[in-house]
């Protein structure tokens, strides 16, 4: 099939962008086939919550700029984009997938929305998530699984599992999705796409649903790394709403070197990873190295603890960010006897089950008698691994790891809640350290007969975003 | 371990009520997952410079100020209230007898 034969929703922002300003296809035809594709496919694959009907006037509103800017006009103009639930669109319902927020309308656009209205970019719909972003597989959402395009008797990833399989799927140009522990980069990895989890504060959290706010960020899930830059471009800045989000230039720049030197802590890879995934990654890395680049050996030993310190952070925000749902103000409002009885029934109607556990997870963690145990040890534990991986980029630019042990699970596989927390092993330490890294397709392994997509993982120092998208690059063009 | 009636606490703490099914449930799982994370003391406390790492961090203000002008969001954010009376969200009474 030529190229000019390309449906237009399986076209790369890069691509639909080139033939929006040849004039090969209008901003309309672009729009129509996303959102056909999308009301086709949605009742099976369930990636949207939401399908939102055409804007006329910002699909009218593209158009013209692009036909009186050209070139000039910036590259997301009249491109349709999947949003994950817990980021507002004024005027929208934004429920993070959970009964506790199903009425709640947004009353103002995060940053991140505004700064793509006013690069003319569209809005195909609301995508499925894990339910307030807490899981890795979507089974937590309150209104159903998303299923994995790739073979729907699999999960997408998490939690960002809808806005993966709206973009591997082409039912959306690119999408955004946030990243707590993993949730851009799983789900990119188990759908075969691209995810970028940028350096914390890199991207404006103002108008997204918290969950862990010394964790979270907003991060571009896409077709290519070329289309994952040009989201991460497009969102990316310091935010006056935002007081956590920094500056150009507040860590030291990285030169990106023509030979990169990619770290790979072997010590982490010798059990827990399934061996054709290993081989994968491996013939990944042999591929680097014919392309010129270096690997060499890299030693973490804080890893070792990594997760077990984010789920004692991550769970202590959680109870902390939720305390705020109350049905008094906002979102579910069951009523009772009391003002007691309100809040309690409220939080107990709207709250499913693993918010619940990650609740009362938090809420051990934090109380008198377990706070030195507990919290103060795995904030001790995120400074050493942070000091470890700022030692480890002193002889390497990258490092690198599967994003996931295995290739995507079938649903209910994982029903055990400890189980699903390890599919985090990998992903939660650039959380923890506030490193930027992405997920690149690295080959497939086969299951059941199935060739089922994995993810190589790179992370780099704080704001050396650069350096991940040229290895992603490389890594790329490799396949 | 967790115990049930530990887990009903935090569930009062928390304000959520669970059944006697999840209760049961919640205690065994907090056992499995309590015994993974309680692998964090075998991390050494780090002392003095060990412990902060990267940007030192500091609280960020603003000015003080009239960020709006006043009522300018009152309608769409009394619009999403359950009960409301006026511009004002009405609860039930909260000191009681």
């Amino acid at each position: 099939m030529s190229n000019g034969m390309t449906k237009l929703n399986e076209l790369t922002i890069e691509e639909a962008a080139r033939r929006l300003r040849a004039r090969e296809c209008s901003v309309r035809e672009l729009w129509d086939a996303c959102a056909e594709e999308a009301q086709k496919r949605n009742p099976e694959l369930r990636a949207y919550l939401e399908i939102f009907p055409a804007d006329d006037e910002a699909i009218a509103a593209a158009q013209k700029r692009i036909d009186a800017e050209g070139e000039r006009a910036p590259l997301l103009c009249g491109i349709p984009l999947a949003i994950k639930d817990n980021i507002l669109i004024e005027g929208k319902i934004a429920s993070a997938s959970s009964k506790m927020l199903e009425n709640y309308r947004a009353t103002y656009d995060a940053s991140v929305v505004k700064k793509l209205k006013e690069a003319g970019a569209l809005f195909i719909g609301r995508t499925n998530m894990d339910e307030f972003a807490m899981g890795s597989s979507t089974e937590h959402s309150a209104f159903g699984a998303t299923k994995n395009p790739i073979d729907t008797e699999r999960v997408p990833g998490g939690s960002s599992g809808g806005s993966a399989a709206a973009v591997a799927a082409h039912l959306a140009i690119a999408a955004l999705g946030s990243d707590t522990g993993g949730s851009i980069r799983q789900p990119a990895a188990l759908t075969g796409i691209v995810g970028l989890k940028p350096t914390y504060g890199a991207v404006s959290r103002s108008g997204l649903i918290a969950m862990g706010s010394s964790l979270d960020q907003i991060g571009p899930l896409a077709k290519s790394v070329a289309d994952a830059r040009i989201l991460h471009e497009a969102i990316r800045g310091k935010d006056e709403l935002d007081s956590t989000t920094i500056p150009d230039g507040l860590y030291p720049k990285r030169e990106i070197p023509k030979t990169l030197r990619i770290g790979v802590p072997r010590h982490l890879l010798r059990e827990g990873v399934d061996p054709d995934v290993l081989v994968a990654f491996e013939a990944t890395l042999a591929k680097l190295k014919e392309a010129g680049h270096a690997v060499v050996d890299v030693e973490l030993p804080a890893s070792a603890h990594a997760l077990a310190a984010y789920y004692i952070i991550m769970p202590a925000e959680v109870s902390t960010n939720l305390a705020r749902l109350d049905g008094m103000r906002y979102g579910r409002a069951a009523r009772g006897d009391t003002l007691l009885d309100d809040y309690i029934k409220s939080r107990t109607e709207g709250f499913g089950e693993e918010t619940r556990r990650r609740i009362l997870l938090g809420t051990f963690v934090l109380s008198s008698g377990y706070i030195d145990a507990y919290y103060r040890k795995a904030d001790a534990a995120r400074a050493v691994l942070r000091r470890e991986y700022d030692k480890a980029f002193e002889s390497c630019d990258v490092i690198a790891f599967p994003t996931t042990p295995s290739p995507a699970f079938k649903f209910g596989e994982k029903s055990d809640p400890l189980s699903m927390y390890l599919e985090d092993i990998f992903t939660v330490t650039a959380n923890l350290t506030g490193m930027p890294a992405i997920s690149v397709p690295m080959n497939t392994v086969n299951r059941d007969g199935k060739e089922l997509p994995v993810g190589i993982h790179f992370t780099a120092p704080h704001q050396a975003e650069d350096v991940l998208f040229t290895v992603g690059n490389t890594v790329e063009k490799s396949l | 371990m967790a115990t049930v009636e530990e887990v009903k606490k935090l569930a009062t703490l928390a304000r959520v009520r669970l059944a006697d099914a999840e209760l049961e449930k919640f205690t065994k799982e907090f056992d499995a997952i309590l015994a993974y994370v309680e692998t964090i003391s075998a991390v050494e406390m780090p002392e003095g410079e060990a412990l902060r790492s990267g940007q030192p961090l500091r609280n960020v203000m603003r000015e003080d100020g009239v960020p709006h002008a006043p009522g300018a969001y009152t309608e769409k954010l009394a619009a999403q209230f359950p009960a409301r009376g006026g511009d004002a969200l009405s609860v039930k009474q909260i000191l009681t007898h």
